[in-house]
């Protein structure tokens, strides 16, 4: 079954005319068939609306998007052939597990035996089985996101849409929920958009990563590209934890460029491995604090009015705080990008 | 919270007692009465004890058999009455308000907000202040002395409107929008999500609006003029205004007793969701 997704130059204008708020500028992207897809952003950048569209819950006020080769724009969200995991997981709080997840087949009136049937796989497969005769309030935050996860899968959509469906979960279970989306995915090789402000969830999650800013999308590729080839600042300056330092006004920038470098490339003079050379940039950086994460030490340092993060080795010296350090990056990990207009150069 | 001390105590009590004794008496007095016959109770003192004339009164006023029965139609009749009159307007009131509840926040239409607000005004508007035109409208419609007649002027309800309009705005929106995406209809949103959901809030509200209906004496004083259309608070007012016969006491306190019970029953049963309803929501 084909269930490709495709936006064509999607706005979203919320209120009339004059007075009216666009919080999407002209979004395109291509979803291919089976692929697990995360929209990834800060809050407000308009990702809860697009997938929102996708769903069919908000109206498109210009463009396209076609589902499987169909243009959907004016399908009920019903007959798009897909299923929605809510952030809150919007379970009927008065139904049992087993109806929760029935509800829409029973309105789709599929038969009796074949609900029954779906259910208990679906069950079986999130490790609900036992608690099928439970009411909502009765699970734990952990088991609600999987009864909402069920009622998704008993559909066999097309698409999954998911609006932030961890972050009302504990950290430590929203690491095993990851796990077990991807390998739901596996499993069932739904073509899947996944709405997130998180980037860690989104750099495991996904095959494929939107970064949104303002309504406008920023960058669509692998997490791989995204994190080694930032397309501009904003990106650049959001993925990654954390993020890409960014220099505006140090020593080796040419007028007009910024200068990208990730924590894990700027090495401590010394310490490293690394001496400076000519293949290299060098600068004199002050130290202000620490943070000792285990595996890992971060350096929050300043090279004269703009600071950096530095990502050290736990078994490296200690760095004092007040001091002095000297920080290399080299050549070919420096990314730059232009000072107008963020934009990735080279 | 006060401090404990023993006076404060002491008088709270004094009070909590002067308290039940007040709406205690008059009970106490329409079961004594009740249960003497006529003579003893045209006595002056009348007694402030049980007599044995319960069950003899109950059946005379019940079925309008026996000595002394000043109104042509049995209390049954009227307790028939009061009790279909009630009843209709309870469950009129809040499926009406229930629909223009669910239609007022989930649905956009144009003078929504107008709608509303003519609604909420309403709430400031008795049957008192409108009982005129109200009548004239019943009476073009020939509905004078008929059911209708005394139920569907009242059953139009503001503040149950409003009261179900507050308990749909706090159900998440997430609710509907995943029925939407079940493929639920906006009716089968309504009918298998909201309705269940609402049940505590129903059942308060039907308490409330039952005693509404069984207490109403104005409208049925205009609209019932007939004798077999009278609700059991009007009845009870036409025995005590027996003009050249002596008020049979002992009959009067007999029928205020029966139109105590159904209330009473009502909020015996209901208790629970009544209380469940006005406390918390099952969210």
């Amino acid at each position: 079954m084909m269930a490709a997704i495709e936006l064509k130059n999607l706005v979203k204008r919320y209120g009339v005319s004059t007075k009216a708020v666009q919080v999407l500028h002209n979004v395109s992207a291509e979803i291919h068939d089976g692929e697990f897809v995360v929209i990834v952003g800060p809050s407000g950048c308009g990702k809860s609306t697009l997938l929102r569209m996708v769903a069919g819950l908000e109206d498109i006020t210009e463009g396209e998007i076609r589902i499987g080769n169909n243009r959907v724009n004016d399908l009920e969200p019903s007959k798009r052939d897909i299923a929605m995991v809510f952030q809150n997981y919007a379970l009927y709080p008065h139904m049992s597990v087993f109806d929760n997840m029935a509800y829409g087949l029973k309105i789709a009136k599929v038969s009796k035996e074949e609900i029954k049937k779906r259910v208990r796989a679906a069950a079986r497969a999130l490790e609900l089985s036992q608690l099928l005769e439970r009411k909502p309030r009765e699970l734990s935050g952990g088991q609600r996101q999987r009864v909402a996860m069920g009622r998704a899968i008993v559909r066999q959509p097309q698409v999954f849409l998911f609006d932030e469906p961890l972050s009302n979960l504990d950290a430590k279970l929203r690491a095993h929920t990851r796990l077990e989306i991807q390998k739901l995915h596996r499993e069932l090789g739904t073509t899947s958009l996944f709405v997130t402000h998180d980037q860690v969830e989104a750099m495991t999650l996904a095959q494929r990563m939107l970064v949104m800013n303002e309504g406008r999308l920023q960058q669509f590729g692998t997490p791989e590209e995204v994190y080694n080839r930032p397309a501009n600042t904003f990106v650049a300056g959001f993925i990654g934890a954390p993020p890409m330092n960014l220099l505006y006004e140090v020593s080796g920038i040419e007028e007009g460029r910024v200068l990208g470098i990730r924590p894990e490339h700027l090495h401590i003079k010394n310490t490293s491995h690394l001496n400076a050379t000519n293949d290299a940039h060098s600068w004199l950086a002050q130290v202000y604090a620490l943070e000792m994460l285990g595996a890992e030490r971060l350096v929050y340092a300043r090279i004269g009015q703009e600071d950096v993060v530095v990502r050290t080795d736990v078994a490296s010296d200690v760095p004092e705080i007040g001091g002095a350090l000297e920080l290399i990056a080299e050549h070919h990990q420096v990314h730059w990008f232009d000072k107008k207009t963020g934009l990735r150069q080279k | 919270m006060m401090g404990r001390h023993r006076l404060l105590d002491a008088l709270s009590h004094l009070v909590l007692c002067i308290g039940v004794l007040i709406t205690v008496f008059p009970i106490y007095v329409a079961l004594v009465g009740a249960s003497h016959t006529a003579q003893e109770m045209a006595q002056s003192p009348i007694p402030l004890w049980f007599g044995h004339e319960t069950w003899n009164n109950l059946k005379t006023v019940l079925w309008g058999e026996g000595p002394g029965v000043t109104t042509q139609v049995p209390v049954y009749r009227m307790l028939w009455v009061s009790c279909v009159t009630a009843i209709s307007i309870a469950v009129g009131k809040i499926i009406i308000s229930l629909l223009s509840a669910f239609a007022i926040v989930y649905f956009r239409f144009p003078f929504r907000k107008a709608v509303f607000w003519g609604i909420f005004v309403t709430l400031m508007l008795p049957v008192e202040v409108r009982i005129v035109p109200t009548y004239q409208v019943i009476a073009d419609f020939h509905m004078v002395n008929s059911f209708a007649g005394l139920t569907i002027p009242l059953i139009a309800s503001a503040t149950a409107t409003f009261l179900f309009r507050q308990f749909f705005l706090t159900v998440p929106d997430e609710l509907a929008e995943a029925s939407k995406m079940d493929g639920a209809t906006p009716m089968r949103f309504f009918w298998d999500v909201l309705l269940p959901l609402s049940r505590t809030t129903i059942a308060a509200l039907f308490v409330i609006q039952f005693i509404y209906g069984w207490n109403q004496y104005l409208w049925p004083l205009l609209i019932s003029t007939e004798e077999r259309m009278y609700p059991i608070v009007m009845g009870i007012r036409s025995m005590t205004a027996g003009a050249d016969s002596q008020v049979q006491w002992n009959l009067v306190m007999a029928t205020a007793l029966l139109a105590l019970l159904p209330p009473l029953l009502v909020v015996l049963c209901m208790q629970k969701w009544f209380i469940k309803g006005l406390v918390d929501t099952e969210k």
